[in-house]
C-alpha cells in the first residue's frame, strides 16, 4: 500500500488550489473596483478560473471514486481523523458549489460566462435581477466558508509535517517529502 | 372645445385613419439591445420610449414612423452600467437625452418582409440605417419586429478607455418589436 495520493490526483489537487489562491483574491480586489473596461476583464477571467475549477472538480471527484486514498496514519487520533475526514469532503464540495453558486449568479445576472471567451456555458437560469442579488450572498458567503476551511487544511497538514507530529502526512500529497524517511 | 370637436371629426373622417394602424401598445411593444462584453452578448432594454408609427397593412411601403428613446430609462441589468452609460463618454444624457429614429422610406423586401430606411440620430450624430422587420396582423393588432446592427463608435458612444472593442464590442444589435392598433 504507498503511502501516497496518485499522480493524477496529486496534480489535480495542486492545480485546483492554484486556481483557487487565484480567483478568491481576484473576487475580493474586482468587485470593489468601479466601472471599467479592465473591471470587466477580470470579472471574465475570476469567471473563466472558476469554470476550469468546476472542471477539474469533475474529473477529480471522478477519479477518487475509483482510486482510494492512502490511508490516514494510525498514530492519529479519532476525533482527528474525523475531523480531517469532514474538512476533506467538505472542501470536495465546496470546489463543487462555489465556482457554480458564481455560474448561477451570473446567468441570474444576465451575463453568461463564456470560458475563454469561446465556449459559452449553458444559462441554467433565466435572468431574475433578485435572484441574482441573493446568488451573490451565497456565492460571497460560500467563499468565506472555503476560506476558512483551506485555512484548516493547511494548518492541520503544517501541524502534522513539519511542526508537532512529523509524521510525513503532507508527503501524501508532496511526495518528494516523503523521499528521505 | 368647437375647435378640438372638428379636429377629431376632420381625423375620424379622413380615408386613411380606417386603414392605418397609429395607437401603439406600450405594454406589449419593447425595445431591447444586445452588446457583447469580453465576448458575450448581454441583452439591455430601454424603459421609455414614444413610437407614432403608422402603417396600413394593405399598403406597408406607404409607413411612416417616428420612435424617441429616452436614453435616461436604459437598463442594462446593473446599476452601476446604467450610471456609468448616462456619462459623458457613453450617452451624455444631459445634452443629449433622446435618440431618435426618423423613417425616410419602406420597401418590401420579400413576403412579409420590409426594410424601412431612415436617419437614427444619437449624441447629436446622425447616420443613415436600415432596419428589417416583419409584419403580422393579428384580429385587432399589428406587430413590428425587427434587427438592426449599429456600430457605436460611429456616433461617439464609449469613447476614451471605453473605446477598446476587446472589451465592448463595437457592434450592437437593436431589437424593436411594436404592437399598433387601430385608432
Amino acid at each position: 500500500m504507498t503511502n501516497h495520493y496518485t499522480r493524477t490526483a496529486i496534480t489535480l489537487h495542486w492545480a485546483i488550489a492554484l486556481l483557487i489562491f487565484a480567483a478568491f483574491p481576484l473576487g475580493v480586489y474586482m468587485h470593489e473596483l468601479p466601472l471599467s473596461p479592465d473591471k470587466l476583464r477580470l470579472y471574465s477571467y475570476h469567471k473563466w478560473i472558476g469554470a476550469s475549477i468546476f472542471l477539474l472538480a469533475v474529473l477529480r471527484v471522478t477519479w477518487r471514486t475509483t482510486h482510494r486514498p492512502p490511508p490516514l496514519p494510525d498514530s492519529m487520533p479519532r476525533w482527528e481523523k474525523l475531523a480531517a475526514n469532514t474538512v476533506h469532503y467538505l472542501l470536495y464540495a465546496l470546489i463543487f458549489a462555489v465556482p457554480l453558486s458564481g455560474w448561477l449568479m451570473s446567468s441570474a445576472k444576465g451575463v453568461q460566462t463564456v470560458w475563454f471567451g469561446v465556449l459559452p456555458l449553458p444559462d441554467l437560469l433565466a435572468k431574475d435581477k433578485e435572484l441574482g442579488d441573493l446568488l451573490k450572498e451565497v456565492h460571497e458567503s460560500l467563499n468565506f466558508v472555503l476560506l476558512g476551511l483551506v485555512l484548516a487544511h493547511i494548518g492541520a497538514a503544517l501541524k502534522h509535517h513539519h511542526f508537532i507530529e512529523r509524521d510525513g502526512i503532507l508527503a501524501r500529497m508532496i511526495p518528494i517529502l516523503g523521499k528521505d524517511t | 372645445m368647437k375647435h378640438w370637436l372638428t379636429v377629431a371629426l376632420l381625423l375620424t373622417a379622413s380615408p386613411a385613419s380606417g386603414a392605418e394602424f397609429t395607437v401603439l401598445h406600450p405594454q406589449q411593444s419593447s425595445i431591447t439591445f444586445v452588446s457583447t462584453q469580453m465576448g458575450v452578448p448581454v441583452e439591455g432594454s430601454f424603459r421609455k420610449f414614444t413610437a407614432r408609427i403608422a402603417v396600413d397593412p394593405a399598403r406597408p411601403e406607404a409607413g411612416t414612423a417616428r420612435i424617441d428613446i429616452d436614453l435616461a430609462s436604459i437598463d442594462t441589468g446593473i446599476a452601476e452600467a446604467d450610471e456609468e452609460v448616462a456619462g459623458k463618454k457613453w450617452f451624455d444624457t444631459r445634452n443629449h437625452p433622446v435618440a431618435s429614429f426618423v423613417s425616410s422610406s419602406v420597401k418590401q423586401s420579400d413576403q412579409g418582409r420590409y426594410t424601412a430606411s431612415g436617419k437614427m440620430t444619437i449624441k447629436g450624430k446622425s447616420l443613415d440605417v436600415n432596419a428589417p422587420f416583419t409584419l403580422k396582423q393579428n384580429t385587432d393588432t399589428l406587430t413590428i419586429d425587427g434587427m438592426f446592427p449599429l456600430k457605436r463608435l460611429d456616433y461617439g458612444i464609449g469613447t476614451g478607455i471605453w473605446s477598446d472593442t476587446e472589451v465592448v464590442a463595437d457592434e450592437v444589435r437593436i431589437r424593436f418589436h411594436f404592437t399598433v392598433a387601430k385608432k
